[in-house]
C-alpha cells in the first residue's frame, strides 16, 4: 500500500506557543486511522496544520503534493474535506443549501444531484429536513450533515474532528457504523481523532497516539487496543 | 385624496432610491460586519463618471452600463487596496478608513469636476406618467429599474453557485473555506456589486437632486435609516425599509405641522433611534434560530 499523507517534521504554531514538534506520520491510501491523545496534546493542530489553518512548518504531502504554504481553499480542491470541530454547519441555510456548498468546487451538475440524493440515502433524517434552516437541526443531525457536506466533495481523504462530541451513545453508534461503511464503499482514505478510544480503535485500522504535540507511539489498532498504558490512560481499565 | 396618494406614490419613487443605498449597504454589511459610511460618496463618484461619458457623447444606456461596470471594478479596487488590509483590525481602525474613502472620493470630485451643480439628464422624461398627474415617468422609471434590479439580485443569490459561495462565506467564513470557497475574493465581489447597485441609485436621483459632490449625504442618512428599519441582515428588509422610509417621510412632510422639506431629514435619524431602541433586529432581520 502506498503513502497517501505524509507528514514529516511537522511544527505548528499559535503565535508564540508552539503545539506540535516534530511530528511524524503517515496514512495508507484506504485506511481508516485515529489520532488518539489528551486534552490539549494537539490532535485538532494536527487537522488544522494538513488544511493550512495554522501557521506550520515541516512537510506535507498528499499524494506527492507538498501543502504547506497552499491556502486552505486549494487544499480542499485537492480532494481533503475536513468536518471541523463544532461541525461548522451554515446555520443560516437550509440542509440541501449546505450539501450543495461540500460540492461547490465540482462542477459535474448532475452528479452532485444525484450524490445529494445518495447522502439523503445514507441519512434519511437529512431528507425529511431538507427545506429547514440548518441551524434548527439537533447536534446528532447537524454531525450528520457535516459529514454528507464532507462526501459532497468526492474527497479523497476525509479529516474528522471528534465526531462523537455532544453526542448520544447511540448516535454515535450509528455515526461510527456510516463511517465505516463510506470507507469501504467509497474508498475513502479517513483520518479521525476522538476522545473516545474505543470506538475509535474498533473502526480504525491503524492508530497513533499523541502526546504533548509529539507522536509516542504508533501500531495497529488492535495492537494499539492491546497496549497496557494505552488501556490505562484511554480506555479505562 | 389626491394629494395622499401622489405622497404615497413619490414616497415609493424616492423610496426606490433609499432602497439601493440600503441594499449596498447590507451587502457591505454582511460580507465584514461593518458600516460602509462611503457608500454615498461611492455612488456620487460612480454618477460623476457617468456625466462625464455623456459629456464625451456616449448615448444614456451606453454610460448606464459603462458605469455600472467601472463602478463594480472601482469597488472591488478600493477592497483590495484598502480594506482587505484592515479586515483583522479593529472596528475604529474600520470606520476611519470608511470616513477617509467619504473624504477622498468627495474631494477628489470636487477637484475635478468642481462644487456647482450640474443638471442630470433622465432617459425616462418627466411627463406626467400614463396620462395620471400623480407621478411622473421618471419616478415610474425609478421603481421600475429599482424593481428589476432586485428581481436579478433574487435570482442571483438563490440559484446560482456563486451567490450561494458568497451567502456560505457571509455565514461562516471558516467553514466556507473548508468547502474550497475563496472568502477573500467572495468579500470583494460583495464589494463590487455594492458599488455597481450604488451607482445604479445614483445616476437615477441625479436628475432629481442635481449632480454636485455632496448630493449624496442626505440619501446616504435615509439609506441608513431604510437598512437599519429593514434590518441590516436582511437585504430583503433593506428594500421594504427604503420604500418604508421614503412614504414616511413624504407623509410626515405633508401632513405633520411644522415638518415641511426643512424637518425631514431629522425624521430619518429619529427613525433609526427608534428602531434601534425598541427593535435592534430591525422588521426582517432575522434572529437566527439555534438549539441549545
Amino acid at each position: 500500500m502506498t503513502a497517501l499523507l505524509n507528514i514529516k517534521a511537522l511544527d505548528a504554531f499559535y503565535g508564540q506557543v508552539q503545539a506540535l514538534h516534530g511530528l511524524e506520520f503517515s496514512l495508507n491510501e484506504g485506511s481508516v486511522t485515529t489520532l488518539l491523545g489528551a486534552n490539549g496534546a494537539g490532535k485538532t493542530t494536527t487537522l488544522r496544520a494538513i488544511c493550512n489553518m495554522v501557521r506550520s512548518t515541516g512537510a506535507i504531502e498528499f499524494d506527492g503534493e507538498p501543502l504547506l504554504g497552499r491556502s486552505t481553499e486549494n487544499i480542499v480542491r485537492l480532494g481533503i474535506a475536513h468536518v471541523p470541530q463544532g461541525r461548522g454547519t451554515f446555520t443560516t441555510l437550509t440542509v440541501e443549501e449546505n450539501l450543495q456548498l461540500g460540492a461547490i468546487t465540482r462542477s459535474d451538475r448532475s452528479a452532485v444531484s444525484s450524490d445529494i440524493e445518495r447522502m439523503y440515502a445514507h441519512f434519511p433524517v437529512l431528507k425529511q429536513r431538507h427545506t429547514q434552516q440548518a441551524g434548527t437541526l439537533s447536534g446528532g443531525e447537524q454531525q450528520m450533515l457535516a459529514v454528507a457536506r464532507a462526501l459532497m466533495l468526492r474527497p479523497r481523504l476525509m479529516l474528522l474532528d471528534e465526531p462523537s462530541f455532544g453526542l448520544a451513545p447511540l448516535i454515535v453508534r450509528d455515526l461510527f457504523k456510516i463511517l465505516g461503511r463510506i470507507n469501504r464503499e467509497e474508498k475513502v482514505t479517513i483520518l479521525v481523532v476522538e476522545q473516545n478510544a474505543q470506538l475509535a480503535l474498533e473502526l480504525a485500522d491503524h492508530a497513533y497516539v499523541i502526546e504533548t504535540g509529539r507522536i509516542v507511539m504508533s501500531g495497529s489498532a488492535s495492537e494499539i487496543a492491546d497496549h497496557e498504558d494505552v488501556r490505562k490512560s484511554y480506555l479505562g481499565y | 385624496m389626491e394629494l395622499f396618494t401622489n405622497q404615497i406614490l413619490a414616497g415609493i419613487s424616492t423610496g426606490a432610491i433609499y432602497a439601493c443605498i440600503a441594499l449596498a449597504v447590507v451587502m457591505i454589511y454582511q460580507a465584514i460586519d461593518h458600516l460602509n459610511f462611503a457608500q454615498g460618496e461611492m455612488a456620487m463618484f460612480s454618477t460623476f463618471i457617468s456625466w462625464q461619458l455623456m459629456q464625451w457623447g456616449v448615448p444614456y444606456w451606453g454610460a448606464f452600463l459603462l458605469t455600472l461596470i467601472l463602478s463594480f471594478m472601482g469597488g472591488i479596487f478600493i477592497e483590495r487596496l484598502l480594506f482587505k488590509p484592515l479586515a483583522k483590525a479593529p472596528i475604529l481602525t474600520n470606520v476611519a478608513g470608511f470616513i477617509a474613502l467619504l473624504a477622498i472620493l468627495n474631494s477628489s470630485a470636487g477637484l475635478i469636476w468642481d462644487f456647482t451643480i450640474k443638471e442630470y439628464p433622465t432617459p425616462f422624461g418627466s411627463a406626467p406618467f400614463l396620462g395620471s398627474r400623480l407621478i411622473s415617468t421618471h419616478q415610474a422609471g425609478m421603481i421600475g429599474v429599482t424593481v428589476l434590479l432586485l428581481i436579478a439580485l433574487y435570482v442571483f443569490f438563490t440559484y446560482t453557485r456563486v451567490g450561494l459561495a458568497m451567502r456560505a462565506a457571509a455565514s461562516v467564513p471558516e467553514s466556507a473555506r473548508l468547502v474550497g470557497i475563496n472568502t477573500s475574493w467572495m468579500i470583494a465581489l460583495g464589494w463590487g456589486m455594492a458599488a455597481a447597485i450604488g451607482s445604479i441609485a445614483g445616476m437615477l436621483i441625479a436628475p432629481v437632486v442635481f449632480l454636485e459632490p455632496n448630493m449624496m449625504l442626505g440619501v446616504l442618512i435615509y439609506g441608513f435609516a431604510a437598512a437599519v428599519l429593514g434590518g441590516l441582515t436582511s437585504p430583503f428588509g433593506a428594500v421594504i425599509g427604503g420604500f418604508l422610509v421614503g412614504v414616511i417621510e413624504n407623509l410626515a412632510g405633508t401632513y405633520i405641522p411644522g415638518v415641511g422639506n426643512e424637518l425631514k431629514l431629522p425624521i430619518a435619524l429619529a427613525l433609526i433611534i427608534t428602531v434601534l431602541v425598541v427593535k435592534p433586529a430591525g422588521l426582517f432581520g432575522r434572529p437566527i434560530v439555534k438549539r441549545v
